[in-house]
């Protein structure tokens, strides 16, 4: 009996250990001195610079070239999570229609770029300000709006700027525009083709240089986009505005009740969350070429969510590791890519279920689900608290 | 523009409150979903689709194939409404003991809920285009995309004239009534059963205050589960109608309806029975009329602006929320 006990108290203390890794790693990172910090940020950068070689590639994508996967969908899923992250994880408003955003951002490019005969560099702030925009002028009617309410909005938002480019004609209707020009090479500079680099797949490689046959310049753009974004948001997370997203998310009457004016900043999180989906749409849009309405289905805006979520809402490298979880499984597994959003259905169900807290979950964000309200509140005819539930009290009731 | 709708007026009139009632029928599982769980059930598009399907295999196996005359149609449609009604019905059941209810019972967020509600929507999406349809209709599996044509079994009669009047411009057809007045008919019963019986009133008491339902001896269990059932059962009688009308389904059958019909439930008030008819035919009506002025491309545009401008101004609805709770 006494030997059970202690068997399974083992069993769960070494669950518990396993549990806490996240949060053991995390308390190391929040204690490490810069030069710790900054020699890690310099080893992942690194990382990042090589994962287009071929002996990587091998790997990870033996049937189509990777470093177009790495570009879209991988590096592109991956930016946008990190924007739609803002909106869901940080600022708690649930969002099913971003894909707009990503359309805007391509619609951009393609129109300025091809039509007017601008250059990527001057579309990309004009696409930022642009997405940035559109993100304020469907947040400042709608954003009185709480919880399942404004994801029906934002859905329907997401449908109408579909629609509505399909249905025009100035912006090629159900074709879309193709002919987008590439962006200009800022360099002709090549890496010379001598060790180490041509071991690390670099050799011979003009990084600033953006043609139709090498998609790693490209990949570079997108991981420069990508870093830029997560530095910028992170900087966020950690000043006033951070504070007020966390706070509206938890609780938005206490937030408001306690000076934080609400609507102001989550007014923001959406226009940020929409800048970064409309740099993606930019730097898409210029390696695409072409594009057209069909590539900014509802189904993108879900399977987003679903990156955000499975990874941990509210934590970036969970976000960014459910965002290359989502983007490249069913590319590496062929056989699976019909299946993709039948699996993504089920792994939702599932998750919400297990560990709504998502794969990597943010230390606060945990607490808050355990809490058993997550920021929305809990659903009706739920008289459950962990300590009382209905299905207790009943039977006490009848007799 | 405008000398297009005053032309297409009453054919309008006419397809608008058709398809409103379909929206409001649909309409009603939302409704009643969100009353008592607080709910958005993104997978009830689904649950309407399954019904089509049960459709198309009833008429397989009832062996018709070529269109019936008034009278039996409507004895035929009484029957498909049950049986697609059921299979709706029990879908919804289903849905709610593997999707929701594991959730409830840990006290999950609601926005835990509504995640799940979008897995379970994509998933019986795909399951039916990968799996259902292919196994079903013996197709490859490429082709569980593709649109899934019924059995021709309806024959709409023109109404040309009626007291004398001639109206043959206005496009009255035997479905199209059928499709009102069984509706009506549906959520006429649905009002009964809801305000007069005792299961309804324990569906009423969870939605008002689920404490003090427990308190009270309700079995909040069985509400929930009856609620799915009805929910789902008048998805299955819309699905019957709408094959009745359109004769043709696909595994996407549910999506752009679903968003409709709970656009409908938000404009006549969510939570509101009443309000999702009024909302239904509102919503059908104002369609149509706008695809008549701007073109029926802009048909769904003029549906989601609708819902943005409701939201925006009147997020009550039309009859007001039946819930006195504020909206968390």
């Amino acid at each position: 009996m006494t030997g059970a006990k202690a068997s399974e108290g083992g069993r769960v203390s070494g669950v518990r250990n396993l549990r806490a890794m996240p949060d053991r790693v995390r308390d190391g990172w929040a204690g490490a001195s810069n030069p710790v910090r900054w020699s890690v940020y310099l080893a992942l950068i690194v990382f990042a610079v090589i994962l287009p070689a071929d002996f990587i590639g091998n790997f990870m994508s033996p049937e189509s070239d990777w470093s177009t996967l790495l570009f879209f969908p991988i590096g592109g899923y991956i930016l946008l999570a990190l924007g739609l992250n803002v909106v869901v994880g940080q600022a708690g408003l649930l969002d099913l229609g971003y894909v707009a955003f990503f359309a805007i951002g391509g619609y951009t490019m393609a129109i300025l770029g091809k039509n007017l005969g601008w250059n990527f560099w001057e579309i990309l702030v004009v696409g930022v300000v642009i997405a940035a925009i559109s993100g304020v002028i469907l947040g400042a009617p709608t954003l009185r709006l709480r919880g399942d309410y404004l994801a029906i909005v934002t859905l329907g938002f997401g449908e109408i700027i579909r629609i509505t480019a399909r249905n025009t004609d100035a912006i090629g209707g159900p074709n879309g525009i193709s002919g987008i020009p590439h962006p200009p090479s800022l360099s002709e500079w090549t890496i010379p083709d001598v060790q180490p680099f041509t071991f690390l797949g670099l050799g011979d490689l003009t990084p600033f240089t953006y043609g139709a046959l090498d998609m790693r310049p490209y990949y570079y753009l997108m991981l420069a986009a990508i870093v830029v974004a997560i530095v910028f948001v992170n900087r966020l997370n950690n000043s006033r505005v951070g504070r007020a997203w966390m706070a509206v998310r938890e609780d938005e009457d206490a937030a408001e009740l306690m000076g934080v004016p609400t609507f102001k900043f989550k007014l923001a999180a959406f226009a940020i969350g929409a800048s970064i989906g409309g740099v993606a749409g930019v730097v898409y849009g210029s390696q695409a070429t072409s594009i057209i309405p069909a590539n900014f289905p509802f189904i993108v805006s879900a399977i987003l969510l679903a990156a955000v979520v499975l990874g941990g809402s509210g934590n970036m490298p969970g976000v960014m590791l459910g965002a290359f979880l989502v983007a490249w499984l069913p590319e590496r597994f062929r056989e699976l890519q019909d299946y993709r959003v039948l699996f993504f259905g089920f792994a939702l169900v599932l998750m919400m279920a297990l560990r709504p807290e998502g794969l990597l979950p943010s230390r606060r964000r945990k607490a808050e689900l355990a809490e058993g309200t997550g920021g929305m509140g809990s659903m009706g005819a739920e008289v459950a608290t962990p300590t009382a539930d209905p299905h207790d009290v009943k039977p006490e009731v009848a007799k | 523009m405008l000398s297009n709708f005053i032309d297409q007026f009453w054919p309008s009139t006419i397809d608008g409150l058709s398809l409103g009632a379909i929206y409001a029928l649909v309409a009603l599982g939302y409704t009643m979903v969100y009353g008592v769980l607080r709910l958005i059930n993104f997978a009830h598009s689904e649950i309407f689709m399954i019904g089509t399907f049960a459709v198309v295999g009833a008429l397989e196996v009832l062996g018709i194939s070529s269109p019936l005359g008034t009278l039996p149609l409507i004895g035929l449609m009484l029957l498909l409404a049950v049986v697609a009604g059921a299979a709706s019905g029990g879908a919804a059941v289903l849905l709610e003991l593997v999707a929701y209810r594991p959730l409830r019972k840990k006290g999950a967020s609601r926005l835990a809920a509504l995640i799940s509600a979008i897995g379970a929507s994509l998933f019986l999406q795909q399951f039916f285009a990968l799996v259902v349809i292919p196994v079903l209709f013996d197709r490859p599996k490429e082709g569980g995309r593709l649109p899934v044509q019924s059995n021709d079994f309806a024959d709409p009669v023109a109404i040309r004239s009626l007291f004398g009047l001639d109206i043959s411009d206005m496009g009255l057809r035997s479905d199209k009534i059928i499709i009102f007045v069984g509706a009506i008919l549906m959520m006429v019963a649905l009002d009964q059963f809801v305000s007069r019986t005792r299961l309804g009133r324990g569906i009423r008491s969870t939605s008002q205050d689920p404490e003090t339902a427990v308190l009270m001896g309700v079995n909040i269990d069985r509400v929930v589960t009856v609620t799915f059932a009805l929910g789902g059962a008048m998805a299955g009688v819309a699905a019957a109608l709408y094959m009745m009308r359109f004769e043709e389904t696909q595994y996407m059958v549910g999506f752009l309806l679903g968003i409709k019909a709970f656009t409908a439930a938000v404009l006549g008030g969510i939570g509101n029975l009443r309000g999702a008819l009024v909302g239904g035919l509102t919503l059908g009506l104002l369609e149509m009329y706008g695809s008549s002025i701007f073109g029926a491309e802009w048909r769904d545009v003029v549906a989601f602006t609708i819902l943005v401008l409701v939201l925006m101004f009147r997020p009550t609805g039309i009859l007001g929320e039946s819930l006195q709770r504020a909206r968390a």
